[in-house]
């Protein structure tokens, strides 16, 4: 068994915690980071923006170099808390296209919800949407923090006031 | 003839510029423009070296503040300004980006843009990989900042000196009239950012959890912060002495290189040569293709006068320009037009020229529309991000920064 978890900067901890309870002992597992490229991109592009300048040493070599790190310092301590083998993936670009493709080969893709917290279709960005919707392999998706409660689930008003979150009307 | 030669000098210039050839660098384009300008008798002897004598000082202003932002870089302010961002957002993002605004707003006002693209948002981002948090929305906020607080003080921005130049006014006076409108833009961005990203700033579970060891009790090195207080204290009072503050920028460079020990091939790199020659250069071209139509038809295109609608269509004609060219190329071609209309019409132009950016990714559609050609075998950028956040900030920065400018010209006399 192949499996993959999505290491972020805000949700690893929870990531990790829970790769520790499901993911079997002889499975392989995959630590990934992903560093989005839209950042670096918009460094590059805010120096473009300055007609005229060479700036030395260059503000974008600068922040890739301090991604590369900080990333390889993450997946080494998401590797350390989940106190098994792991191989390390430090990616860099769209975190949906690198992702997927990791994930051709694995069973198991583990990541965390990543938006507002309460139950709904809010509380996955449009990029973990997209990563959950064409995912290969079977997905385990993860709180951050302590679930919400049913009573975050937003219904619409005509179901609010005679039912229950369970939807059906008293006897 | 001649007014066909000057554009097609102001072209290639901008040409040259936005798609950075190895082999013809912008400044030796845009000097061979000019010099074939002046031996073509299209730009004058005399008005060469009126054009010159016009703009030489601010590129002097302008080498002597790049030399002062370097030596700050050498005694450690920015690394100083990233502990004082971390232990000021005592680990929660929504605080960082707090401090990412005071940061960006404070560097640019005082050490202009250039400091802020350039030295900031490295340690920006460094800043932001300490904590459990995204760094889009602080490296969003602080590239959107490097414009839009570029507003208040004449060295925030090459354009505002540019202006100042050409205005008879006071640095203080500057200041005065660009303070509310300043604000504004600060009140709009940050209005928009926050809400834009919220979910990528959350409320921490449980306390501070930084995964690098930070010294955040480190020394903040008070000797540059006393060089650029005192600096721009003579700055404010440079008109009352009768100093030119340019004197007073290159003192605190000065102070700060001997201080820091800083090589004179150092120095000479910190204040970029080829990017003095190369502003020096499109002046004279954007004289010559001035003298010779543009500033006519310039004249029919920009509104003249004070009253709050006039203000409203120069700062959204001078936005639609520099994002069109880039807010260098476009101050030049419109300076001239909007100082006619004295102070206000000049300032309204800075601001479209200054917020007015942040609507293209790149702070121009011509670098813009460059970058997508060269790079369209490579993984193409994502716009949609940047696009959406200038739509949602420079309209109503505009506007609401122009109508600030307005209510400090009817106070500040």
């Amino acid at each position: 068994m192949v499996a993959v978890v999505w290491i972020t900067e805000t949700s690893w901890e929870a990531c990790v915690e829970q790769a520790r309870r499901v993911i079997p002992d002889d499975a392989e597992v995959r630590l990934v980071h992903v560093s989005p490229s839209d950042v670096e991109d918009l460094v590059d592009e805010g120096v473009g923006g300055l007609l005229g300048r060479r700036p030395a040493p260059a503000p974008q070599r600068a922040v890739r170099t301090i991604a590369a790190h900080e990333a390889q310092a993450l997946l080494e301590g998401a590797r350390a808390r989940l106190a098994r083998q792991a191989s390390l993936h430090a990616l860099r670009g769209h975190p949906e296209r690198e992702l997927l493709r990791l994930c051709a080969d694995a069973d198991l893709l583990l990541l965390a919800r990543d938006r507002e917290p309460r139950l709904g279709p809010k509380s996955l960005s449009p990029e973990t949407r997209f990563i959950v919707d064409h995912s290969p392999c079977a997905v385990l998706l993860v709180w951050p923090q302590e679930p919400p409660g049913v009573k975050t689930v937003e219904l619409p008003p005509h179901l609010t006031d005679e039912r229950g979150p369970g939807g059906r009307r008293g006897p | 003839m001649s007014e066909a030669a000057a554009l097609v000098a102001l072209a290639a210039s901008l040409a040259a510029a936005v798609a950075r050839p190895r082999w013809a660098p912008d400044w030796a384009v845009a000097s061979l423009a000019a010099a074939a300008l002046a031996i073509g008798g299209v730009l004058s002897g005399h008005e060469a070296s009126a054009a010159v004598r016009h703009l030489g000082p601010t590129v002097g202003f302008l080498a002597a503040l790049l030399v002062l932002a370097y030596g700050c870089r050498r005694a450690g302010l920015f690394d100083a300004l990233g502990r004082v961002m971390v232990a000021g957002a005592r680990g929660r993002p929504r605080r960082l980006l707090a401090m990412v605004f005071l940061a960006a707003a404070g560097t640019t006002a005082v050490l202009s843009l250039d400091a802020t693209v350039v030295l900031l948002t490295p340690i920006v981002f460094a800043t932001a990989a300490r904590l459990p948090t995204s760094s889009r929305p602080h490296m969003y906020a602080c590239t959107h900042l490097a414009n839009s607080s570029s507003l208040v003080l004449p060295v925030s921005n090459l354009t505002n000196l540019l202006a100042f130049q050409a205005l008879s006014i006071s640095f203080v006076r500057f200041g005065g009239l660009m303070a509310l409108p300043w604000l504004a833009a600060l009140a709009v961005e940050w209005a928009v950012l926050s809400r834009v990203f919220r979910s990528e700033l959350p409320e921490p579970a449980h306390g501070t959890t930084e995964r690098s060891a930070v010294d955040v009790a480190g020394r903040v090195p008070l000797f540059p912060l006393g060089v650029l207080g005192a600096t721009l204290v003579g700055f404010g009072f440079s008109s009352l002495i009768g100093i030119a503050p340019a004197w007073f920028a290159g003192a605190g460079a000065l102070v700060l290189v001997v201080r820091e020990r800083i090589s004179l091939p150092a120095v000479v790199r910190s204040a970029e040569p080829t990017f003095l020659i190369f502003v020096l250069a499109l002046g004279l071209v954007v004289r010559a293709a001035g003298d010779h139509g543009l500033s006519s038809f310039v004249d029919s295109l920009v509104p003249h006068g004070t009253a709050l609608p006039q203000l409203l269509a120069i700062a959204g004609i001078s936005a639609v320009v520099a994002n069109l060219l880039n807010n260098l190329p476009a101050t030049l071609i419109l300076l001239p037009v909007a100082a006619a209309s004295g102070p206000g019409g000049a300032l309204a132009m800075l601001i479209g020229v200054n917020v007015g950016p942040n609507l293209t990714y790149t702070g121009s559609l011509a670098t813009l529309l460059w970058r997508r050609v060269v790079h369209a075998h490579a993984e193409a950028t994502d716009l949609s991000q940047f696009t959406r956040l200038g739509l949602l900030t420079v309209p109503p920065a505009l506007a609401a920064c122009t109508i600030c400018l307005w209510l400090a010209l009817q106070v500040v006399k």
